[in-house]
């Protein structure tokens, strides 16, 4: 099935002066939406109730910095996987090829909620029936959510990177590749100093928009008691009895961490030569 | 452990936990199949809106997509849960009438709806764009009323384009119906682990679970495919 991404940002536009940036912004409809939604907020910070907040702030600091610590590692870890998952795919052997297209497909048709509970109920189960494991210097990890939380979200975003970088090494100019032969290289060199650097290279635009859908994926792990920004104002809301100041704070807080990674990551791409 | 997995469990009647499971996969796929539906009405709407709308429509539909896709679909269906049975109560409140109970399956079906629609809105937009606009001014030049022309041009000629990020939501409203078992909702998902948690066989249900899922992605996927070629008839082969 053709992916179409969805969440890629737009291109970064060549800069243009300051007054003709500001310009569309000044538009008189677009003044007056400003004004209405500067009352709301207006009205949402003094009509509603906040005394909750200051007391609430450390936990809610806390959470954000879960929040990021899982969404970075998970990131990471990955796409770290989702290289060797990709290239499998278009040049190992067949059985691995076979197993790998395997793991994404079985991955990207279930939803992550059931994998998490899969592994966080299943592995936790099963791992404290063991004396062995119990015993060792790891219980006191597995004893805990958040290992459980990282390992979904890790091969989640490994599955769908994987398919991903499986274009991205199919997507290599054969000439490029038949030019690095032409020159003598054996297979190996070929793929550390051509294949492999290209098809980094050809998937890494897509990274931005995955990022973005990785960070809307972490407040999953509250379902299994890892304490993140979500986890935090859902104890909020049920220690307040509030229903929507915490809910439109939360919102505010993602909106400014999408927004946030989403300069951030343009930022970064025009800084690397794409590949395309 | 695994030589005493109890495949009895999944059985159709009342000791086994399969009935249910069924009866949970069938509500995960109405759930699924409302969503779309209405994620795809939004979605036609929202694209006409930023296409052909006046600027202040057409900035509304940026701040909704906007909205849809920088906040987490959870919070986002929390959020909708919320206000959406909240403003009912209210309105069947100001017109006199008692405070009605919001059926869990229309419920689900806006909350996913309108996520779905902030998406379906982007795709339809990008599709309604890749028509020549030539197609669309010859069929103004022949004095068609707006409606036919997206009757009888733009819907048919857009399809083709759509059809592969239309199927991708598709797929994504299968998945997203799980988190609603988060409020609440007896869905797949949440069957799934109260049986699990009954019994504690976690492998076994969570497995069967996916199977259900797998199984609905992997059908779904020929027919959309099937529909795809049949959309594409006649036209070039995709780049």
């Amino acid at each position: 099935m053709p992916d179409i991404d969805i969440v890629t940002p737009i291109r970064p536009t060549p800069a243009l002066p300051l007054r003709s940036r500001l310009a569309p912004l000044l538009m008189p409809h677009r003044l007056v939406m400003a004004g209405l939604a500067l009352a709301a907020l207006a009205a949402i910070i003094t009509k509603m109730d906040w005394s909750w907040l200051p007391g609430y702030l450390p936990k809610i600091g806390h959470g954000l910095l879960v929040t990021l610590a899982l969404l970075a590692s998970s990131v990471a870890a990955g796409f770290a996987l989702a290289l060797p998952l990709g290239a499998v795919q278009v040049t190992g052997p067949a059985p691995l090829r076979w197993l790998a297209n395997g793991f994404c497909t079985v991955i990207r048709g279930t939803p992550l909620l059931l994998q998490l509970w899969l592994i966080y109920y299943g592995l936790g189960a099963l791992f404290a029936q063991f004396p062995e494991i119990r015993g060792s210097w790891l219980w006191p990890y597995l004893r805990q959510a958040w290992p459980y939380g990282f390992l979904t979200l890790t091969l989640s975003f490994a599955a769908y990177q994987g398919e991903v970088i499986r274009g991205a090494f199919a997507g290599v100019p054969r000439g490029e590749l038949e030019a690095a032969r032409a020159f003598g290289m054996p297979r190996l060199m070929v793929f550390r100093r051509v294949w492999f650097p290209r098809a980094v290279h050809r998937a890494l635009p897509t990274l931005a928009g995955e990022i973005i859908l990785q960070l809307k994926a972490t407040p999953l792990v509250a379902t299994i008691t890892v304490t993140d920004l979500y986890a935090v104002i859902t104890r909020v809301r049920q220690a307040t009895y509030l229903t929507y100041e915490p809910l439109l704070l939360l919102i505010a807080i993602y909106l400014c961490l999408s927004g946030t990674l989403t300069l951030a990551l343009r930022w970064l791409e025009g800084r690397v030569p794409s590949g395309r | 452990m695994f030589d005493a997995i109890d495949f009895s469990l999944l059985a159709l009647s009342s000791p086994g936990w399969g009935g249910a499971l069924l009866a949970g996969f069938l509500r995960s796929v109405e759930l699924a199949a409302g969503g779309y539906l209405l994620g795809l009405v939004i979605g036609l709407l929202g694209a006409s809106a930023k296409l052909y709308g006046g600027r202040v429509l057409r900035d509304f539909a940026e701040i909704y997509t906007l909205l849809i896709r920088a906040v987490p679909e959870l919070v986002l269906m929390l959020l909708f849960y919320y206000v959406g049975t909240d403003l009912l109560n209210k309105l069947m409140g100001a017109m006199g009438r008692e405070g009605i109970d919001i059926d869990g399956l229309s419920a689900g079906i806006l909350v996913i709806g309108l996520v779905q629609g902030g998406y379906a809105t982007e795709v339809i937009r990008g599709a309604i764009r890749a028509v020549p606009p030539g197609q669309i001014e010859a069929a103004q030049a022949f004095g068609m009323s707006p409606l036919k022309v997206l009757r009888r041009v733009t819907l048919p000629a857009m399809t083709p384009h759509a059809l592969p990020g239309m199927a991708n939501l598709w797929m994504i409203a299968t998945k997203d119906t799980a988190l609603l078992a988060v409020i609440g909702f007896s869905e797949l998902t949440l069957v799934t682990k109260q049986a699990a948690a009954a019994t504690r066989e976690y492998f076994l249900f969570f497995i069967a679970a996916g199977l259900l899922y797998l199984a609905l992605t992997l059908i779904s996927n020929l027919g959309l495919r099937w529909l795809e070629r049949r959309a594409r008839r006649g036209l070039p082969a995709a780049a």
